[in-house]
């Protein structure tokens, strides 16, 4: 399978009050085609930025300092704006975090639905566009009928939500990326989605990059895992080693610490220490205060990205 | 996490002074523009006069003479150096700024704040009384007890300017206080028992600081604008030397702005509002921009 | 669960809490319906359920913040809301408070030190400004910010989510409570991090002797006191079903909670893709059946015509497992979807 997305090194910074803040160092990622690959971190690891720095909706103080990113074999990084916006939502389309909020509310859905395909001026006729709709719609177990008509204040969380992946999907994007599609919905819901976003991902084979902290998330979707930490992909793994057999030892340490339904809580054990400062990342490997094998090495030189089992890890460990 | 001072005490707080507020201001150029501009006048009105001698005696061959080494902005129409009344007048304009703005602030902070906390009739009452300051024409009625009450100090002078000012300020701050009233800090403190005075002063105070310091800042402006304004109208004419009056007797009473070699005497107080009142604008909107997480271009 | 003849410290008595609206207020929206418990010193209670469905409210009506507008809230049998100003300034250091935002319940403009000086102050009566700042220290350390010198002079921007939330635990333990109401204490902070604060709260509750009313959306961190704690499970303001957490989790007999617990995801892939949810109708549900009948009838998938005339009492089926619900006993044996395959 060949990646639909490649990230090689890439670099996101931000100017900030105290300084440049360097969220993404040296980020390197792949996304397969016909997969759903999963970019798993924390608050703070930069996830979001990557994503950011993948499409080009980095703020004002945002910007790419290096690296690549293919998307097939167009770089991404070197195309114009005008460029870019034409990429974006015809063939990669993303559905921002707490997208719901994003919904424009004097708009009714079926206004959305208009207004994003004609700003992407596709030619098609408004009837032909509701009717997509609709099936889109349908799809995600909404009643066209209903919603088409409706303001995005008359729907709860989880339909704006279903209608933003609706959305996402009307020009047939053949890259789809999501970052913390569940977050604020309530567990009925959220299964509700993921559902939503399997049936999608089968029946049109969608390739996906999903974004999330939620590790049970990605072990419902995802067939392969990109870890974060502290800025870095620290583990790029299929799903089921992530949970089983996980390399690094954050990966180890975010398994084993998070509370579930089915096991025995009392022999899980939190991660010590914090995430570092961005402003001054510990130097060697950014993992090495909380890390219970920490060595000399750890402490001095980073570790590279290697190859481990099908999978990648960068830790001294698997030299 | 930050590189803040870890030190307590009075080196403590100096530093965590320095980090928290001083480099932040001197990071944003407006604010640094601003500040070092409003120090400068700071700096004029305070040992300005010191350094300056006042000479008021008038030497009609010396009139209208353009700016000089001898008279770096000229003489006035009776022969009088320009710079040297500038230099003293600073100390009135700023004197009249600051007392008015600190009349202003200090109603408006206690009318906002007691009716945003407290609510009810005590409210009602005091947002009516607000309303009626806010609706009345300031100018004219202004100039009216000016002209009426003899104003013969820069404080009861500051105090007519303030008793204008302060309305806006106090709605303003009220809505401030209203939202900061449900935030979950008031209700822990609330919880804690911590009672209203400390929830008022320390809580709450510490929050709206930089808005007060902020519109101070334009307060001072606001009442430069306004002394000027009506001392240029002759109404209160408290010292000779106050920019206003400068003005008023450059229009009114010798005619220098049609004389054309007189014109630098009419120019020169106008450049100096200019310049404080550009000034304040640029340190306002630059504190503006360091304390006030919405307006930042980033984050 | 060790229901005891002690009397409750705390114990709600049909409390019903509504807010209205518009102009006239004649709206109403009901948050909390006559819901009635026992809270005694000491336990833990997990107050579960989705957005919407009341746990904050009454989690604020325990801790006095809020008065209900029905019914009556007890402190060792007095009405709280009925109390002199001496009774009530005793009964108000006893159920603190911890929010869900840790940013928004620190004053952003303070530092941790001017944060708990203050409270020291009121609580614990220091002789000298020497004595309050080793009690401080005392504190960070206890809940697990050290080196405490460092964090005196930070301000809440400079922490990250879950210091902040040890910190509003700090605040909210030297009053000495008998109670503290988290609310949603770990939402949002992140996952690894978590299970640390859930230990502290653990720690607080073992050696301090301090009980909890943990509200929270998300059965699997509440489960992390399953054994010691009580769950009350809601929707849409009444408490569906209750008892002792273990017994609860291992026989669910409400429709809404089967649903949840069949919905929740697994964070093991084995169980990706199996179908095992419980599909719930979506209906809207009018104030009329919200009030008279089973508030869970629109959605439910077993509902049958009594269930949305009058609400269903609580059915005792032992060990203090009660449930609202008149199919409770017909429904099919609970397998829970991780054991299949």
């Amino acid at each position: 399978m060949e990646p639909i997305l490649k990230v090689r090194d890439l670099i996101v910074e931000y100017a900030v009050r105290e300084g440049i803040l360097q969220v993404v160092s040296k980020a390197s990622l792949d996304a397969l085609e016909g997969q759903i690959t999963a970019l798993v971190g924390e608050s703070g690891c930069g996830k979001t930025t990557l994503i950011d720095g993948i499409m080009g909706t980095l703020p004002p103080n945002g910007y790419v300092r290096g690296g690549q990113v293919f998307f097939k074999d167009i770089d991404l990084l070197r195309l114009s704006e005008r460029e870019r916006q034409k990429i974006r939502w015809e063939r990669i389309a993303m559905v921002f975090q707490a997208a719901q909020n994003s919904l424009n509310p004097v708009l009714r859905v079926a206004d959305h639905f208009i207004e994003t395909v004609e700003a992407h001026k596709r030619g098609l006729s408004k009837k032909e566009i509701l009717e997509k709709a609709s099936e889109l719609l349908r799809k995600a177990r909404l009643d066209p009928e209903v919603v088409l008509r409706s303001y995005p204040h008359e729907l709860s969380g989880g339909m704006k939500q279903r209608v933003i992946i609706a959305l996402s999907l009307i020009l047939d994007p053949e890259f789809l990326i999501l970052d913390e599609p569940t977050s604020a919905l309530d567990i009925y819901t959220q299964s509700v989605i993921i559902d939503l976003l399997r049936a999608i991902h089968k029946e049109k084979n969608l390739s996906m990059l999903l974004v999330t902290h939620d590790l049970s998330i990605v072990a419902e979707l995802a067939h392969r895992a990109a870890v974060m930490y502290a800025g870095k992909i620290i583990e790029v793994t299929d799903v089921n080693s992530l949970f089983h057999d996980p390399k690094h030892p954050y990966s180890r340490g975010l398994i084993g610490a998070i509370p579930s339904l089915i096991e025995d809580l009392s022999h899980k054990k939190p991660i010590p220490g914090n995430p570092p400062s961005l402003l001054n990342p510990p130097p060697g490997c950014r993992f090495h205060p909380r890390c219970p094998y920490a060595t000399d090495k750890c402490k001095k030189e980073e570790p590279p990205l290697v190859k481990v089992n099908g999978g990648l890890v960068a830790c001294w460990l698997y030299e | 996490m930050e590189t803040v001072s870890v030190e307590e005490g009075f080196r403590g707080r100096l530093s965590s002074l320095y980090y928290n507020i001083l480099k932040p201001i001197l990071a944003n150029k407006r604010a640094t523009v601003g500040l070092f501009i409003l120090l400068g006048f700071i700096l004029m009105a305070t040992i300005g006069p010191i350094l300056v001698p006042l000479d008021l005696t008038m030497r009609w061959s010396e009139r209208f003479k353009p700016p000089s080494l001898e008279h770096p902005l000229g003489t006035d129409y009776a022969g009088r150096d320009i710079f040297q009344q500038i230099v003293h007048g600073s100390r009135d304009v700023l004197t009249i700024a600051f007392l008015a703005a600190s009349f202003a602030i200090a109603i408006a902070v206690t009318i906002g704040t007691l009716s945003g906390y407290l609510g009810g009739i005590v409210d009602y009452v005091l947002m009516g009384v607000t309303d009626i300051f806010l609706t009345i024409p300031q100018l004219p009625v202004m100039l009216m007890i000016a002209a009426t009450v003899k104003v013969s100090d820069p404080v009861s002078f500051s105090a007519i300017i303030a008793i204008w000012m302060w309305a806006g300020l106090a709605r303003a701050i009220r809505a401030e206080i209203i939202s900061l009233r449900q935030k979950d800090f008031i209700e822990a403190a609330k919880v804690l028992d911590l009672g209203t005075g400390h929830i008022v002063f320390k809580e709450l105070m510490p929050n709206i600081l930089p808005y007060i310091v902020i519109n101070f800042v334009t307060m001072m402006r606001v009442a430069i604008t306004a002394s000027v304004g009506i001392m240029f109208l002759g109404v209160a004419p408290l010292s000779v030397t106050h920019w206003g009056v400068m003005l008023n007797m450059a229009m009114f009473a010798y005619g220098a702005i049609y004389v054309p070699s007189g014109i630098h005497y009419a120019l020169a107080p106008l450049l100096f509002i200019v310049l404080l009142e550009y000034g304040a604008v640029n340190l306002a909107h630059g504190l503006d921009e360091v304390f006030n997480p919405r307006l930042r271009r980033y984050e | 669960m060790k229901e005891s003849a002690e009397m409750p410290f705390i114990e709600l008595q049909n409390v019903t809490k509504y807010f209205e609206r518009g102009i006239m207020k004649k709206i109403r929206n009901y948050a909390v319906i006559d819901v009635s418990m026992k809270i005694y010193e000491g336990q833990i209670i997990a107050l579960v359920g989705e957005s919407g469905c009341g746990k904050t409210t009454l989690g604020k009506i325990i801790a006095g913040i809020i008065k209900p507008s029905e019914g009556r809230v007890l402190w060792l049998g007095k009405d709280i809301w009925k109390l002199s100003k001496k009774e009530f300034k005793q009964f108000r250091p006893l159920i603190q408070i911890v929010h869900q935002d840790p940013y928004a319940s620190l004053n952003p403009a303070r530092t941790v030190y001017q944060i708990l000086a203050p409270v020291v102050k009121k609580y614990k009566n220091p002789r000298s400004k020497r004595e309050l700042r080793e009690i401080i220290i005392q504190y960070l350390e206890y809940v697990g910010l050290t080196p405490p010198s460092y964090f005196l002079n930070k301000y809440p921007h400079h922490l990250s989510g879950g210091m902040r939330q040890r910190l509003s635990i700090a605040r909210a333990i030297i009053p000495s409570p008998k109670f503290i109401v988290a609310d949603e204490p770990v939402s949002m902070i992140d996952m690894s991090l978590r299970l640390s604060v859930l230990k502290l709260m653990e720690r607080l509750n073992k050696e301090l002797g301090i009980g909890f009313i943990y509200i929270s959306h998300d059965v699997a961190t509440a489960r992390y006191f399953a054994g010691k704690a009580l769950l009350a499970l809601m929707y849409l303001g009444r408490i569906v079903e209750k008892g002792p957490m273990d017994v609860v989790l291992r026989n669910p007999l409400h429709p809404y909670l089967r649903a949840i617990l069949s919905a929740s995801p697994i964070p093991d892939p084995k169980f990706a893709g199996k179908k095992r949810r419980i599909e719930l109708k979506s209906a809207e549900v009018s104030t009329d059946i919200l009030l008279k009948g089973c508030p869970f009838s629109h959605r439910c998938p077993f509902a049958v015509k009594k269930c949305f005339e009058k609400n269903p009492p609580f059915r005792d089926f032992g060990n203090g497992h009660m449930v609202a619900c008149y199919l409770a006993d017909e429904l099919p044996e609970w397998v829970p979807p991780w054991r299949e395959g």
